[in-house]
């Protein structure tokens, strides 16, 4: 069964949930990610799920680790000052290596900033926001289509490597309104046994959920452990969408909807002759270096990098070219987005 | 150590008697307590009622049911003790994931253990928004009036007067304010079913105690 669904992006990323089995939602409110609180309520009522609003981020992500540790599918929102608040819990939540799904629809800071759409959560979100050696898998989508279906494949993936998965939108992306296709047959979720969550010990040896080893060496054995798993991770879970690499001496790099705008800027570009390429990360941990490597390797002999923020991504690009190529930085701050006309001449004075 | 001593006298005694030994069991380790040596203070209720918690678990029969929260505090390692399924949760955000591992659960029993650090203090928002959910969750509130594993702060609880490594001339009601009654606080939230205040410093209110304990699981136990 196909339906087409005129939905905000908020929306779509519930509705991937949904999709996903996802039967337990806890946040707080906080704009631009509104639309998806309100909707987790009237859905989770839909299908006899467990909706709870929070009375703070901090126990809406610690809800999540409780869920998540009696074993089921479970997933928080919320957006840049309400994940700053959730980031001990995250940290809990990889220590103790339990499946969720997290969703942040950034805005501008640092503080309270403003509620416009930004990307300056990135190192957030992809170097550790919280304390310890820890990973958290990010998905950055770039329209509302993809949200729904990213969010689906997060609840898999958190559940095959016990690792909580990060969605990265922004304000934009979560509240402009798209065309969103669901073919119900697509999206069948892999449910796997969890024999490690609790339940009650009926018939088996007790279960522990914790991140806290006290023992001489257990932490930094389970330190190699979880790096092991990164490891792995590293090795399987890199996304990423790449246009016209084999001919660009110009390669734009751009994640979420500002990937859009390079897009469009990219064609803009070609029309008028300039030989320009994109790499758009989806997966921004793992980081598709390697692929940006390679391009480095190529033709390319500029890379310009496009966020909305002051220039954090670019670092990640300038770690995986280590020097081949020159690492152009265009990026808007506090809100600003970034043009398709800003991004051509950017790319004209790179000629 | 006393024990055995006890039985060879007892031995000797019956045997001048001529009389044969009937032993029977009055004591012993709860089934959900495990075989291990506490690494708490000599003297420190903590055990005391880690032991009772078990009791009660056994007398209900719920040890395959049961699904304990340990705090951050001394009691962090309770699942060292309590042999049944736990999980640990960040300082004072023990009855967030509580609330959730019930509601996801509604079958399993579900309680937390914490001290006043983590319930009083970094925990109030949790424990007073759970309760006020009315969250059908046991809580087993510790409270020794320090902050015991960061090594004797001043707490929320702490005494007026009373000397710890923070307060060091005595918690002064100016500068830190009275000591949070926590149990009053709760006592006005049409969510909370049951609640008692016991102390374990004597044999009687040990008894006591575990009499509570007993109710505040046993209200959860039945619904
Ligand atoms: C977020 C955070 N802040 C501080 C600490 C340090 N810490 C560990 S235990 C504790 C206090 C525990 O006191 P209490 O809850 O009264 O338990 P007790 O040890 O007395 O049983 C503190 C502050 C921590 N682990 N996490
Ligand atoms: S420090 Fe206090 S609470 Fe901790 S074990 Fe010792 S006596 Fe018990």
């Amino acid at each position: 069964m196909s339906k087409k669904l005129l939905m905000c992006g908020n929306e779509a990323c519930g509705e991937g949930a949904v999709l996903a089995g996802c039967k337990f939602y806890a946040g707080y409110p906080i704009t631009p990610q509104n639309e998806l609180i309100a909707y987790m309520g009237k859905r989770m009522g839909e299908i006899n799920g467990i909706f709870i609003q929070a009375e703070s981020e901090l126990a809406a992500i610690n809800m999540v680790f409780g869920a998540a540790a009696a074993g089921e599918r479970a997933m928080t929102s919320s957006s840049s000052p309400g994940v700053s608040l959730k980031q001990e819990g995250i940290s809990y939540i990889a220590g103790a290596e339990l499946p969720c799904v997290i969703v942040n629809m950034q805005r501008g800071g640092p503080g309270l900033g403003n509620i416009a759409p930004a990307q300056s959560d990135y190192f957030q979100s992809v170097k550790g926001g919280g304390h310890g050696d820890y990973k958290v898998i990010v998905f950055a989508p770039s329209s509302a289509q993809e949200l729904l279906d990213y969010t689906f494949m997060a609840f898999d993936v958190a559940d095959k490597y016990r690792n909580p998965v990060l969605i990265l939108g922004d304000g934009l992306l979560g509240q402009m309104m798209e065309p969103v296709t669901i073919i119900k047959e697509n999206y069948k979720p892999h449910l796997v046994e969890k024999p490690w969550a609790l339940t009650g010990c009926k018939g088996r040896k007790p279960n522990i959920v914790r991140s806290f080893f006290l023992g001489e060496g257990a932490l930094e054995e389970h330190n190699k452990r979880l790096q092991e798993k990164y490891r792995t991770i590293t090795n399987a879970e890199v996304r990423a969408q790449t246009f016209n690499l084999k001919d660009s001496e110009i390669v734009i790099v751009a994640y979420g909807s500002v990937a859009r705008t390079a897009k469009a800027a990219m064609e803009s570009a070609r029309a008028k002759g300039i030989k320009v390429g994109l790499i758009r990360p989806i997966s921004l941990w793992p980081f598709p270096s390697k692929i940006i490597k390679d391009a480095s390797f190529g033709r390319c002999k500029k890379f310009l990098v496009i966020e909305m923020s002051s220039g954090q991504m670019v670092e990640d690009v300038m770690l995986a070219v280590n020097g081949k190529s020159e690492v152009d930085f265009y990026g808007r701050m506090g809100g600003g987005i970034p043009t398709e006309e800003e991004v051509l001449a950017r790319i004209e004075a790179l000629v | 150590m006393k024990k055995k001593n006890r039985k060879k006298i007892n031995r000797s005694a019956s045997k001048r008697a001529g009389k044969k030994v009937e032993e029977k069991l009055v004591f012993s380790r709860p089934q959900s307590l495990r075989d291990v040596d506490m690494h708490y203070c000599a003297g420190c209720g903590h055990s005391i009622v880690h032991r009772l918690v078990c009791e009660v678990i056994d007398e209900f029969k719920i040890r395959d049911r049961v699904i304990g929260i340990a705090p951050v505090g001394c009691a962090v390692i309770a699942y060292d003790y309590w042999d049944f399924d736990v999980s640990e949760a960040a300082h004072g955000r023990t009855p967030a994931v509580a609330t959730a591992i019930k509601r996801v659960r509604p079958d399993n029993i579900v309680f937390t253990y914490q001290g006043d650090g983590d319930l009083a203090a970094i925990g109030t928002a949790e424990i007073i928004h759970a309760a006020n959910r009315g969250e059908n969750i046991t809580v087993i509130f510790v409270n020794n009036g320090v902050y015991g594993m960061t090594g004797g702060q001043m707490a929320p609880t702490t005494l007026a007067g009373q000397k710890t490594s923070t307060s060091i001339a005595g918690r002064s009601l100016r500068n830190d304010g009275y000591p949070l009654k926590m149990l009053e606080m709760l006592a006005v939230l049409p969510g909370v079913r049951y609640l008692e205040r016991v102390s374990v410093h004597s044999a009687q209110e040990i008894f006591r105690a575990k009499r509570a304990i007993s109710k505040a699981l046993g209200v959860v136990k039945s619904y």
